[in-house]
Formats: structure tokens, C-alpha cells, sequence
């Protein structure tokens, strides 16, 4: 049986824009039709801005490549109308191990607290996440959304012309160019369009590699679902190596192999099978995909280049450990799409999208910062270094104070834009953590959720407190939802939104994040903060 | 409730506390004591926790009298 990623999803096709004696112009051209790219794109789509998405490829990724998803991004496929699929297809986990030499020296539940529609993580193989992406493109196309997906389109050159972006496209019947009001490149780590523009890409290399593997084992009865974490194993001395499930009865290897290898023998499947039996005992599997991996933490000094707009990896990258790539960059697109609509719109100065840069660069530092310190945690740069590390280790196996110490990667939580242009008014007596910057926090009402009730539009959400059921600021219609917060079962909402207050209103942006909140409506103060949030 | 580190006479015996701390290295090789070391020093971090008082402690230690 053929895999997803072996079929050709979005087979080359001739568009009409080959045959144009002029370039045709489009709204909003996406390179990529990876996980950021499609996630932007069904975006677009479903807010009706007519899309064109290029892709040089005509199928899903090969390999599984990303493998956990996060509770925030799985909100955002929510938002985008296909994270139902994700979580039924994913493997939700919790139990995490950690290992130390020849034995464990503690485990760890990540079960999230209660109260929440999405579980923390799930582990799903990047094909099936875009193969669910392009599913949703496709239903969204059906329903009429002007957009379009172009295989074995591959962009050669990109020229910022100002209010236009002229774009270069190579096809097998030959090239041709389209123009575009905006360009979102989701082109990846090694980004063509950033070449071409001639953009920086710095930070800093890690001196290492790792060895992935995707195993499919038919018995698994001694492999729980877990994630599991040695460092300097007997079996793969003085490196580090990580187990993990995904759905299919396919299981995630990552071992650490140090710098100095011998990249050509290390991927021969011998050696890799080797390997893999050192560590896993003598059991039966089929390797699904090998790669050797470096890694490096940077990103580009900023995001928005006029017209032409980065998004994931093509941005920033980060190392593994954390997961912090897919799920950073659907956390850009999030950021970025309704921006790029109301300024479509003419309802928002095009200077709402210097705050994409703002927000998302704040975002992109945050996860450098975390996936450096995990990497220099599994990988110390030097003998003091390795001393402590090995000590926190040691001692975790007897003292529960130090394993907040262990750090195998920090996984991913969402971004607070604390400090960015467009928050509003904060209140003292109002929970910090639904704060102005912050995502929603959801919450059950009733027999749904709170998370399902907001985004794609403005928000007025009221707990105990009077306020219009629909404004109109400057073209930005906000509506509201109004909750009681006094029935016994929304305690959770007492905690996440009111804290010390008896009411509160909150203004929230149509990615779902806070723009301001209040103890009490007042139309002024509304106003002024729907104006910030809309860069006026 | 104390903030900050105390940079004032705290220790009760202080003399058996000294000759605790050296005792526990008799035996120890070099790489051995290191690691003993490191275990003291995270497991008073642990129990000091507050951050300001330890990067207080980091930025004290960090300049000898030459």
C-alpha cells in the first residue's frame, strides 16, 4: 500500500495566469503548502481574501518530520476548522521518563489541568497533519473560497515593486509571473524567498547530530505510550536518546551522535538497524524514515519586508527539543492573518503589520531562548557544565526539588505579547494570566466551549456585566458574548477571567488573544482599545 | 521575611558546620568532589529558591579578593 506522502495530492495542473499576456494580479500569494503555509492559507480563505498557494512539491512532506502538536495550535486548527481530525487521529500522551545512565531516575505526568477542550499534546506525523490541511483547503475551495493550490510551482525570483510584489514562477510547461498585493513566505528553513531578497538569517549553530528514525514495531506490548528521555544511556554513551509514540504503531528514535561522525556510514540502514537494536533489544520493525540532522537557534532580524511577509521556519528556527517549530509557526499566521485582512479592508493602517513583527519576533526569542537552554542541558558545552548537569540528574532520582532542574526540552506553551503596541488597559483585580497579550484561557460553558465560541472576528466577552451586544468602531464591528459567571459549574471562569473582581469585560482580538479588560463597560475606553489593537 | 542574601552571621555552630563541610570531601578524588560540590550547591539553591537572592549569591562569589 502506497503512503500518503508517495501520492500526489495536488498534482500539477495549467492555470489560466500561464496564458496571460500581462502578469495576473492576486491578493495574496503563499509560498509553501507545508503546515504554515496551508494553515495561512485556509485562513485567508476562510475570511474570503482570494489566495494563491505555491508549492514546488505536489505532495504531503515525506517522513513525519514534526510529531507534537500543542494545546494552543490545536485551538488554532479549531479556528481553522480542522483540528477534530488532528485529535482523533493523534496520540495523546502524558506520562513523560527520564533516564540517567542505567536507570530511571524519575517520570512526570503532563496531564494539563481541568477544564479544557484540547488535551496538552497530541504526537501526529506531519504527513497526516497536512494531508488534514489540504482536506480542509479542499472542502473550503469546494464551498466557493477563492483560493487555489498549485503544485510543481516553484517561485525563481521575487521582486518587491512596492504596493506589488512581481513573482517568477517555474512549472514543467515552462515559467511564468503573477503579481501580488502580499507575499507570505512559508518556505521553510532554508527559504528560497529569503535568498532572493538577499535577507539575513543568523543565530547560533549547534555543534551536533542527531539520528531520527520512524520505526514501525507490529509488537509494542513493552512500549507504552510515553515519552521517554535518557541521557548518556549505556546504550548510546555519553549522547542522549528520546522514544516517543505516533499513531500506526510507528514510533519516533532520536539518538544524539555528536559532531564528529561519519554522516555517509551513520545513515546506511545497517548501521542505523545497529543502532536501533542496541537500544530497543532484538525486536522486530521496518525503519519508515531515517534522517541525520544539525540543528541551529535563529531567525531573521525581522519578519515583515515590505510586501513580502515570513512566517515558520523560513523566519526562525529553533532547535527540536520542545517542539517549537510547527507549533511556533501556526502561532505567525495566527498573529497574521487577520491583520493582513483589516488592512486589505481598508479598516487598519498598513502599520498593523509592524506589530506582527513585534508580537511574532517576541515569540520567536521566547522559543530560541527555551530550546537553547534545553539543547545546552542535553549537550553541555563544557566540563563545569556537564558537572552540574549530571548532578541535577543524580540527585532528581531522590529529591522531587531538583527535577524542575531536567530539562529535555521545555515543550511549548503559548506566547504572551506582553508589552506589545496593541494591548489596551489591564485591570489589578483580574487573573494574570488572561492578561492583555495573552491567549484565551478556555473554559466549559454550559456543555461547550469558550474556546469554540470566540475568534475570526472582534469580541466583547462579558462575565457579570452589562455592555451593547454588537459595536462599530471605525468599520470594526465587535460582538459580544455575554457569560454568567455565578452558576456553580463555570467556577473555571471565575478563576480564569474574574480572579478578585465580580465582573469583568474583555476585549479580545480575533486570533483569540486579549487586546484589554475592565471590571466594568465603559464605550470610550472600548473604543480607544479597539483603535490601539487596529494600529490607529 | 528576610530579602535578598544575608551577607551577616548566620550559621549556628559554625565551626562544626566547617568541619561537616570539610570531613564530607575526606576520601573524595578530585572529579569526586566536584561532583559533591555541584549536588551542595543545587540542593541549597533549591532550598534558598528565591531567584534575586541566588543571583545575589552568583554575583557575590563571583569576586574573590584576589
Amino acid at each position: 500500500m502506497s503512503k500518503i506522502f508517495e501520492l500526489p495530492l495536488y498534482p500539477y495542473k495549467r492555470s489560466a495566469d500561464q496564458d496571460a499576456s500581462t502578469p495576473a494580479r492576486h491578493r495574496i500569494v503563499v509560498i509553501g503548502a507545508g503546515p504554515i503555509g496551508l494553515g495561512a492559507a485556509i485562513d485567508l480563505a476562510q475570511y474570503g481574501v482570494a489566495t494563491i498557494v505555491l508549492d514546488d512539491n505536489d505532495r504531503v512532506s515525506w517522513g513525519s518530520r514534526a510529531i507534537c502538536f500543542a494545546k494552543r495550535p490545536l485551538e488554532i486548527l479549531d479556528r481553522l476548522g480542522c483540528g477534530q481530525p488532528m485529535v482523533d487521529k493523534g496520540v495523546a500522551w502524558n506520562l513523560g521518563k527520564v533516564y540517567f545512565d542505567n536507570r530511571q531516575v524519575y517520570e512526570f505526568n503532563l496531564l494539563a489541568e481541568s477544564g479544557h477542550k484540547r488535551p496538552a499534546f497530541v504526537n501526529l506525523q506531519q504527513y497526516y497533519f497536512e494531508q488534514y490541511l489540504v482536506d480542509r483547503f479542499r472542502a473550503l475551495e469546494a464551498d466557493g473560497a477563492p483560493a487555489e493550490l498549485r503544485g510543481k510551482n516553484s517561485v525563481t525570483a521575487l521582486v518587491d515593486e512596492g504596493a506589488t510584489v512581481l513573482l517568477t514562477i517555474e512549472t514543467p510547461e515552462g515559467a511564468y509571473q503573477i503579481r501580488a498585493d502580499y507575499v507570505i513566505a512559508c518556505d521553510g528553513a532554508n527559504s528560497p524567498a529569503r535568498r532572493m531578497l538577499g535577507l539575513d538569517f543568523v543565530g547560533r549553530v549547534f555543534e551536533d547530530n542527531f539520528l531520527i528514525a520512524d520505526i514501525v514495531m507490529e509488537e509494542t506490548a513493552s512500549f507504552p505510550v510515553e515519552r521517554r528521555f535518557w541521557f548518556d544511556p549505556p546504550f548510546n554513551r555519553g549522547q542522549s536518546a528520546l522514544l516517543h509514540k505516533q499513531p500506526d504503531k510507528v514510533w519516533r528514535v532520536d539518538l544524539q551522535l555528536g559532531w564528529n561522525i561519519d554522516r555517509e556510514k551513520e545513515i546506511k540502514p545497517e548501521n542505523v538497524i545497529s543502532r536501533l537494536k542496541a537500544f530497543l533489544g532484538d525486536i522486530q520493525f521496518e525503519l519508515e524514515w531515517v534522517s541525520i540532522y544539525t540543528f541551529q537557534c535563529r531567525r531573521m532580524e525581522k519578519f515583515r519586508h515590505g510586501h513580502v511577509i515570513f512566517a515558520g521556519d523560513a523566519a526562525h528556527q529553533v532547535s527540536p527539543f520542545g517542539a517549537r517549530g510547527a507549533n511556533s509557526g501556526l502561532q505567525d499566521t495566527d498573529n497574521l492573518i487577520w491583520k493582513l485582512k483589516l488592512v486589505l479592508d481598508g479598516k487598519a493602517p498598513e502599520s498593523l503589520l509592524d506589530s506582527y513583527d513585534y508580537e511574532r519576533v517576541h515569540g520567536a526569542e521566547e522559543n530560541i531562548l527555551n530550546s537553547s537552554r534545553s539543547t545546552d542541558f542535553i549537550t553541555p558545552k563544557s566540563e563545569i557544565s556537564r558537572l552540574f548537569r549530571d548532578a541535577v540528574l543524580d540527585l532528581s532520582e531522590r529529591v522531587p526539588g531538583i527535577r524542575p532542574l531536567v530539562n529535555s526540552g521545555r515543550l511549548s506553551v503559548p506566547c504572551t505579547y506582553d508589552g506589545s503596541p496593541l494591548n489596551g488597559p489591564d485591570h489589578p483585580d483580574l487573573p494574570a494570566r488572561t492578561r492583555p497579550g495573552a491567549p484565551v484561557v478556555d473554559a466549559p460553558i454550559g456543555a461547550s466551549w469558550l474556546i469554540d465560541a470566540l475568534g475570526n472576528r472582534f469580541q466583547l466577552l462579558t462575565l457579570n456585566a452589562e455592555a451593547p451586544a454588537r459595536l462599530e468602531i471605525d468599520g470594526v464591528v465587535v460582538d459580544r458574548l455575554a457569560l454568567d459567571a455565578n452558576s456553580g459549574s463555570e467556577d473555571y471562569l471565575r478563576q480564569r477571567y474574574l480572579g478578585n473582581a465580580d465582573s469583568a469585560v474583555y476585549l479580545l482580538r480575533p486570533d483569540q488573544h486579549v487586546a484589554a479588560r475592565w471590571t466594568h463597560y465603559d464605550a470610550d475606553a472600548v473604543a480607544e482599545a479597539v483603535r490601539k489593537s487596529t494600529g490607529r | 521575611m528576610i530579602v535578598g542574601l544575608n551577607l551577616n552571621a548566620n550559621l549556628k555552630e559554625p565551626d562544626r558546620f566547617y568541619a561537616a563541610l570539610i570531613e564530607a570531601h575526606d576520601g573524595l578524588s578530585k572529579a569526586e568532589s566536584d561532583a559533591f560540590n555541584a549536588r551542595l550547591i543545587l540542593l541549597l539553591a533549591n532550598h534558598v529558591g528565591d531567584l534575586d537572592t541566588l543571583l545575589q549569591a552568583l554575583a557575590t562569589a563571583a569576586k574573590p579578593n584576589k
